[in-house]
């Protein structure tokens, strides 16, 4: 083999594994991502049922209802509409009713959404970036509360703090 | 008044560390010794004063000092004295100060045992490191500084995220930051080495055990990080493809391509342009990951605050850097000579082949992180790229290259025989086939892509193993003289072996957790019974305590295997009154590799509890993994030859077993 065919062979097989690696992120781009949508989305129908997604906003205070084998019930609102959700398992130790949540899951006919992952804060002064957008979206966040990320008693419907 | 010095500490480190960015590099560029030798008092003391600053922190932190406002939001004089001391670091600010004093220990070590470096590049060397310290402290000091008072200061703390009221924060961020600070040298050295124009093997050889280290500490780093995950978040899972882990994970695969392409760099002098790029993408991508991570934007429990004016200075040092370093780069790399030729089938192929494979799973893993936040930024549209994006797209370029692994080190320099290869590896064949087999006839037929997975991690252990036996001709010769050849080798090869065959170990413990765990969820009150993958575990009661700083619930189980008792697991639940927050402590209970796992739920006041059980098989081989995988590091970097500060050997190696 000459320098030069060496030095073809390398580009070729670098260029190819590149082709080979571009190709599968565009599919996966596509294909494998979750699109995050609030509650007021999904009930303007923005949202085809079926579709996989993450649905942000409080849990509304009063919602949660918890039956056997860890069937858990509670709903999620941007502070204009509100979302039934399902979830089979165990909430994590920051999930609160009146505060942040983040559910990924399937949203079924009726916009009820069967959730199997449930995220709440890690910390009880952090607010996720999504729900604070969707907050504000929807008119319900005040910028005075932004830095700490808490949101305003009223703002969600009366949120226990 | 300790924290005064503190600040007057960190205060005086950055006017020194601007000394050190300056008076050598200028020295380097007139050839002036005495401003050359200032660069390494300028890094000892530079060390000194940010230890200084750190232990005034550490110190506010054990006495419970309210006066400062980073203690009062972050400690509680109840706390434990260990949480205490690792809560200096379970903050923004505080966190930032122990980057910084990893950052002056690693200038400090260089200056101290670099003493066989040319004056010129140990001279660039420090000084590149002070411009990166002088950055960063200048960040501290004007953006997030850990010694503001408050005034009137209040008589308790805010205490500490209960969640980070664990080992694992005394243990994982000092070993990542080891990781991503020790990038730093690398980097340090291919600017210098850039500035001067001169790159040879002998910069390969003096950047490679930095390199080495670092890439330890992050390995262990990112495995300690998934752990802790795995036990303190409660859902069983070990990798969530969270951007904060694929922040650790970046730097991780750059620094691992960097060794391999060192390695040809040092033998055979060839890769040099690649390895330098290589040196500053790996850093570059641990100032990526302190900006995600340190930004506050990203969701995640590392993201502390999100003060923007924050973001925009880490951005901004990001930018300098990286747009620095890469101008210097493609100005430079031009005049950089190409060095030795090799056919592709050869080692130096192989481990091209590596760079190749490791740097498209790489940029898979960089557009999988960075493309929702550009995507948000941009458009608006909030989306998240999690598991099932990089199952596809990661995994398929990783398996290839995982599949080549046993056979670089199997090949000659310049020329390589791929037949002599193959039949080395024929009995690694044969076993990972078995290994499958053994897996399909224990776990059932779930999936091929499963048996696979087993196939590759028994293929790359046995692999590891037999061109380690190929070395020491084991079999070929009687079996004292295959124990002195061992003894003769040198502790690089048991380091690639055993580096190596951690990768098989770790994939081994994620195939067969993934596809073969099993889960069950109950609400069970005292007295019920589940059954999971043979073992029958029951409730039997609560029992209730107070300790330092939280109540605690703790759940007694008892674990029963045809009918003997085999062991109780007490999974518990605090609740932290500061924080008004409740955590969940799982219990785990370890036979031969694999793991039950309890978790619970609320506890309701007619004693029901939901209850989450896991048998995971072989998990723990994934950190295992891990953990050999940097003992083979270890082992290399104890290496003569490529010990720091160790003298090139006298004679030439004379070991080596040519693979024909």
């Amino acid at each position: 083999m000459t320098r030069r065919q060496r030095r073809l062979a390398l580009i070729g097989t670098a260029g190819a594994v590149l082709v080979v690696a571009a190709g599968l992120v565009l599919y996966a781009l596509s294909d494998r991502i979750v699109f995050f949508n609030s509650p007021s989305d999904v009930v303007a129908n923005q949202v085809v049922p079926g579709s996989r997604i993450r649905l942000g906003g409080l849990v509304v205070t009063g919602s949660l209802v918890k039956s056997g084998d860890g069937q858990v019930r509670f709903a999620i609102t941007d502070g204009k509409a509100s979302i039934p959700v399902s979830y089979q398992g165990i909430l994590p130790d920051l999930f609160r009713e009146g505060q942040g949540v983040v559910a990924e899951g399937v949203l079924g006919e009726g916009n009820s959404f069967a959730a199997d992952t449930v995220l709440a804060k890690h910390d009880e002064r952090y607010m996720p970036p999504e729900v604070v957008k969707a907050l504000k979206a929807s008119g319900r966040w005040q910028e005075t509360a932004g830095s700490t990320g808490e949101p305003t008693p009223g703002a969600a419907s009366g949120a226990a703090q | 008044m300790i924290a005064e010095l503190g600040h007057f500490a960190l205060v005086l480190a950055f006017g020194v560390a601007l000394i050190q960015s300056t008076a050598p590099f200028f020295g380097a560029r007139r050839d002036d010794a005495r401003l050359m030798a200032t660069a390494t008092p300028a890094a000892l003391t530079q060390f000194l004063l940010v230890g200084l600053s750190f232990a005034a922190l550490v110190h506010a932190y054990i006495v419970s000092d309210f006066s400062l406002l980073n203690v009062v939001e972050n400690s509680h004089s109840s706390k434990p004295l260990l949480y205490k001391i690792t809560g200096v670091w379970g903050n923004h600010e505080g966190s930032m100060l122990l980057w910084v004093l990893i950052l002056a220990l690693f200038g400090a070590l260089v200056a101290a045992f670099g003493t066989n470096l040319p004056d010129r590049l140990k001279a660039l060397v420090l000084a590149v490191q002070g411009w990166i310290s002088a950055a960063f402290l200048l960040f501290i000091l004007t953006t997030s500084n850990p010694f503001a008072r408050i005034d009137p200061p209040p008589l308790e703390g805010q205490d500490l995220n209960p969640v980070l009221q664990d080992i694992g924060l005394a243990i994982h961020p000092p070993l990542l930051y080891l990781g991503y600070v020790g990038c730093s040298i690398a980097f340090a050295f291919a600017v210098a080495a850039l500035i001067e124009g001169r790159i040879d093997a002998a910069w390969a050889r003096w950047a490679r055990p930095w390199t080495l280290a670092a890439w330890m500490f992050l390995t262990v780093g990112i495995a300690m990080g998934s752990y802790w995950a795995y036990y303190e978040l409660g859902w069983g899972g070990f990798w969530f493809w969270d951007p904060v882990e694929n922040a650790s994970l970046m730097p991780w695969m750059a620094a691992t391509a960097l060794l391999h392409s060192a390695v040809v760099m040092e033998k055979r002098d060839a890769l040099k342009i690649w390895t330098v790029l290589l040196a500053i993408l790996a850093f570059s991508l641990s100032l990526v990951g302190t900006f995600l991570v340190r930004s506050g934007v990203l969701t995640s429990v590392h993201a502390f605050a999100s003060d923007p004016t924050r973001g925009i200075f880490i951005l901004a040092i990001l930018c300098v850097f990286i747009g620095g370093a890469l101008t210097l780069f493609a100005m430079r790399a031009g005049t950089l000579a190409p060095g030795g030729v090799f056919a592709p089938i050869s080692r130096e192929g192989a481990l091209v082949l590596n760079n190749i494979f490791i740097s498209a799973a790489l940029a898979t893993v960089v557009i999988g992180t960075l493309y929702p936040l550009a995507l948000q930024a941009l458009t608006g549209t909030v989306i998240s790229v999690g598991a099932p994006f990089f199952n596809l797209t990661f995994v398929p370029l990783v398996a290839p290259l995982l599949f080549l692994v046993p056979f670089g080190p199997l090949l000659a320099w310049k020329r390589g025989d791929l037949k002599a290869a193959t039949e080395r590896l024929m009995l690694a064949f044969g076993l990972a086939i078995a290994g499958a087999i053994v897996a399909a006839a224990l776990g059932g037929m779930t999936s091929a892509l499963a048996l696979f997975g087993v196939w590759l991690g028994v293929w790359l252990i046995a692999g590891a193993l037999s061109e380690l036996a190929a070395r020491i001709r084991l079999g070929g010769v009687p079996l004292g003289d295959s124990l002195r050849r061992a003894a003769g080798l040198p502790r690089s090869a048991f380091g690639t072996t055993l580096a190596h065959a951690g990768v098989g170990v770790t994939v081994l413990g994620v195939v067969v957790a993934t596809t073969w765990s099993s889960e069950a969820i109950r609400s069970m009150k005292p007295g019920d019974s589940v059954d999971l993958s043979g073992y029958t575990v029951t409730l039997d009661g609560y029992a209730r305590s107070a300790e330092e700083n939280f109540d605690e619930t703790r759940v007694q189980f008892s674990v029963r295997q045809g009918g003997a008792l085999v062991a109780t697991m007490t999974p518990t639940k605090r609740t932290f009154a500061e924080r008004q927050a409740t955590t969940t402590e799982v219990a785990l209970k370890t036979t031969a590799f694999s793991q039950l796992y309890i978790s619970l739920g609320d506890i309701a006041a007619d004693g029901t509890t939901t209850v989450r059980l896991y048998w995971k098989p072989l998990v723990t081989l994934i950190w295992l993994g891990a953990v050999i995988m940097a003992l083979g590091g270890l082992l290399s970097l104890s290496d003569r030859r490529l010990r720091v500060g160790a003298p090139r050997p006298a004679r030439p190696r004379t070991n080596a077993v040519p693979a024909e």
